[in-house]
């Protein structure tokens, strides 16, 4: 007789969205892994059909109010590639500057408020800041500074306005810019401080062997660790530009999740986000970033999901240090952005959203009415990775009392931030275990 | 703003938060973790009870305080709003979606069906409404913040309002007169940009034009909005094209009333004005 036990968390926290989760094994090992997403679906390729291309980047910045900038990114790019636009350099500093904000807030936020209790055991940010107040206050004034960047050049923190097909609405002075740059300089000390804590945490071991290593996918850019644009390249050799991305990548709709997941067609599921783009672009990081990570003993490969908060530590290093960079070699742009006559066309665009690679596809008619959008999420191309990870790391922790094998799980999936609202919502945990008499 | 019915019966017995998630973009609740300088102050004052997006330990209600994200887009979330009323003394929704169905509301306008058919291949597995309403469809609420994210201080007004039981001070007027506050050039009479100003909830700090663009209404309607006459000088006077006039009424607070009747009206449809 097949004796089986269940264990129910109602509702994931510390995502981004609402998920579910299930899993059924027994001693033998795992049978069934399942990331459920029940996000209400919201449409937004449908309900884009129609609409002014222009509309594109407000609209698609409501898609997810954590990582607003990488929809107005991507879907910008992609509108530009449409019209045949190329913008100057001075442009697209900004628009790396104004990304630089949005990497440090969100990543911010990620690292101290929804991660970091799982290291140290709270239920959250304000639990555990009676214990540990000045780790929470450094955080929250870390995360302030990057969503000062964003506030500044994007008129607010969530859905900035500022942002438009061929560039800005408005470019700010470089005197405008000067006040940030103290801001800038202070959380960058601070992020320094936040790279030596995050080594110091207690990682679960959990590598994957050789045979199942992972597929991680990124931008790459020749001289600038990405974030805007590039190539998509892989470890394990692919790259191509963003407009062969269609017949590169596929994605599937399954039964139990309104998010679709995303394969590598007859490769299957690979791994994009911060440890992607750390372990294809470290050569581009800046000195600082790689001497500081040296000096921490940190590897420039890294291979264990729950390392992922030091990488992450690591770019928002990378994104002050960027952040200052662009400041001082600031030259306000002549015009605040390009035009050109509107025609039809079909644009690619892919940047680098602080959950990893985010692709826009568009078809505009001649009136430059969007007649086709195609929009893929990091969540949903790193589901069947999450999903995977569950699947092998299950068998090493199976020996935890349930309460302390879930709250891993838990761990192990946040390791990902997902952003289930992006992705398309409840995180329901179902572990069951079935136990078999021996026969 | 109605009141707590509840006296607290000790000098520290604090009241007890909620923050709850419908269909949405998690941006307005992220609003309130982008309280950086107040979060923590916050957190003393009340008990954050039940907040899925920063605790993972939820505790049951009832609740003193319950603020709604999102808008009704599923069976599930009709059964749930219901609940969370019943546990909640006072409700307060936040942003457009919650209180005017959002961006998702424009299938309201549309075959939903040609929606999923567009963006799923499998439609059979999607279980959605042909509608996305806001809460007070289904439940009575005592107060709604608007804005598409609602804004942080006038969040704070809010929460603060309640504490000290007194009703917030959140001014119904349009963006123009914060566009006068802020001692904005006025886009439109200097430039000739179509601007839903005028017919706009104030709230926002006319972020709009002080970077040069027309406000595209994020905030829904104002009060008593004269959104006919606003319809009228857009096309007439700075030679919009309806279109575009009726893609501004039509956006995140699509399904807001005024909004709604106004595009309608435009489209030849039958909102009355
Ligand atoms: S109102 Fe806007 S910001 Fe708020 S949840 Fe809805 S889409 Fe997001
Ligand atoms: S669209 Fe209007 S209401 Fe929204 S931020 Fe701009 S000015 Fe404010």
């Amino acid at each position: 007789m097949a004796k089986s036990k269940t264990i129910k968390v109602d509702y994931l926290a510390r995502v981004e969205g609402e998920g579910a989760l299930y899993i059924r094994y027994d001693d033998a090992g795992v049978h069934d892994v399942k990331l459920k997403i029940f996000e209400p679906p919201r449409f937004f390729e449908g309900f884009m059909r129609g609409r002014d291309f222009r509309e594109a980047p407000d609209i698609t910045a409501r898609i997810c109010g954590i990582c607003p900038i990488a929809y107005q990114m991507s879907a910008v790019h992609a509108m530009e590639d449409a019209l045949g636009l190329t913008l100057p350099p001075e442009l697209h500093a900004l628009r790396r500057l104004i990304y630089c904000g949005e990497w440090i807030e969100s990543h911010t936020l990620h690292i101290y408020m929804l991660h970091a209790p799982d290291f140290l055991g709270y239920p959250g940010a304000v639990a555990m800041a009676k214990d540990h107040p000045q780790i929470v206050q450094d955080g929250l004034s870390i995360k302030k500074a990057g969503n000062a960047i964003v506030g500044l050049l994007g008129g607010r923190e969530v859905h900035p306005i500022n942002v438009r097909v061929g560039g800005f609405y408005r470019v700010p002075s470089a005197g405008e810019l000067q006040p940030l740059r103290e801001q800038l300089l202070h959380g960058r000390d601070m992020a320094m401080e936040t790279v030596r804590w995050a080594v110091s945490l207690p990682f679960p071991k959990f590598e994957r062997a050789l045979s199942e290593q992972y597929e991680f996918v990124a931008l790459s850019h020749s001289n600038e660790y990405p974030m805007n644009r590039g190539s998509i390249v892989s470890t394990r050799g692919l790259a191509i530009p963003v407009r062969d991305y269609d017949s590169h990548f596929r994605e599937e709709h399954v039964e139990y999740s309104s998010a679709l997941h995303s394969t590598l067609i007859e490769r299957g599921a690979y791994f994009v986000g911060p440890m992607a783009r750390y372990n294809l672009n470290y050569d581009r990081l800046s000195p600082m970033v790689r001497q500081v990570a040296g000096e921490m003993g940190f590897p420039p490969f890294c291979a264990n999901p729950f390392h992922s908060i030091v990488v992450r530590s690591l770019e928002v290093l990378f994104a002050f240090d960027e952040a200052v960079r662009l400041i001082d070699e600031y030259r306000k742009p002549d015009v605040a952005y390009i035009s050109a006559e509107t025609h039809a066309g079909t644009g690619y665009g892919a940047t680098e959203a602080p959950r990893g690679l985010l692709y826009h596809r568009y078809s505009i008619d001649d009136a430059g009415k969007i007649t086709e959008a195609k929009i893929v999420a990091p969540t949903s191309q790193n589901q069947k990775t999450i999903e995977d990870d569950l699947r092998l790391m299950l068998p090493k922790f199976m020996h935890l009392p349930e309460k302390q094998l879930q709250a891993q799980c838990e761990q192990a999936i946040r390791n990902y931030d997902p952003c289930i609202s992006c992705s398309t919502h409840f995180l329901k945990m179902n572990l069951q275990r079935v136990e078999r008499t021996s026969s | 703003m109605v009141q707590p019915a509840r006296t607290l019966d000790e000098p520290n017995d604090k009241a007890r938060l909620a923050v709850w998630k419908f269909t949405s973009c998690d941006g307005c609740q992220l609003s309130l973790l982008d309280c950086e300088d107040e979060l923590l102050q916050l957190a003393d004052c009340m008990e954050i009870a039940y907040f899925m997006e920063a605790s993972s330990n939820p505790s049951p209600g009832p609740y003193d305080l319950s603020l709604v994200e999102g808008s009704v887009t599923t069976a599930d979330e009709v059964r749930r709003i219901r609940e969370i009323r019943a546990q909640s003394r006072v409700l307060v929704t936040i942003g457009a979606c919650a209180t005017a169905g959002g961006i998702q509301a424009l299938r309201n306008f549309a075959d939903v069906d040609d929606f999923i058919a567009a963006v799923y291949a499998q439609p059979e597995y999607i279980d959605t409404l042909k509608t996305s309403t806001p809460i007070s469809t289904h439940v009575a609420v005592d107060f709604e913040l608007h804005g598409c994210p609602i804004n942080k201080k006038q969040l704070l007004e809010v929460i603060s309002a309640f504490l000290h039981r007194r009703p917030p001070q959140v001014p119904p007027h349009s963006v123009c007169i914060e566009c006068k506050m802020r001692g904005n050039v006025c886009v439109w009479v200097a430039h000739g940009t179509p601007c839903m100003g005028p017919v706009t909830h104030a709230g926002c700090g006319a972020i709009c034009p002080a970077y040069s663009r027309g406000c595209y209404g994020c905030y829904g309607p104002k009060e008593n909005p004269n959104t006919a006459s606003l319809s009228h000088w857009w096309q007439r006077e700075l030679g919009a094209e309806k279109v575009v006039l009726i893609e501004n009424l039509r956006n995140f607070n699509a399904a807001a009333p005024d909004f709604e009747a106004e595009s309608r009206r435009q489209e030849g449809g039958d909102g009355q004005k």
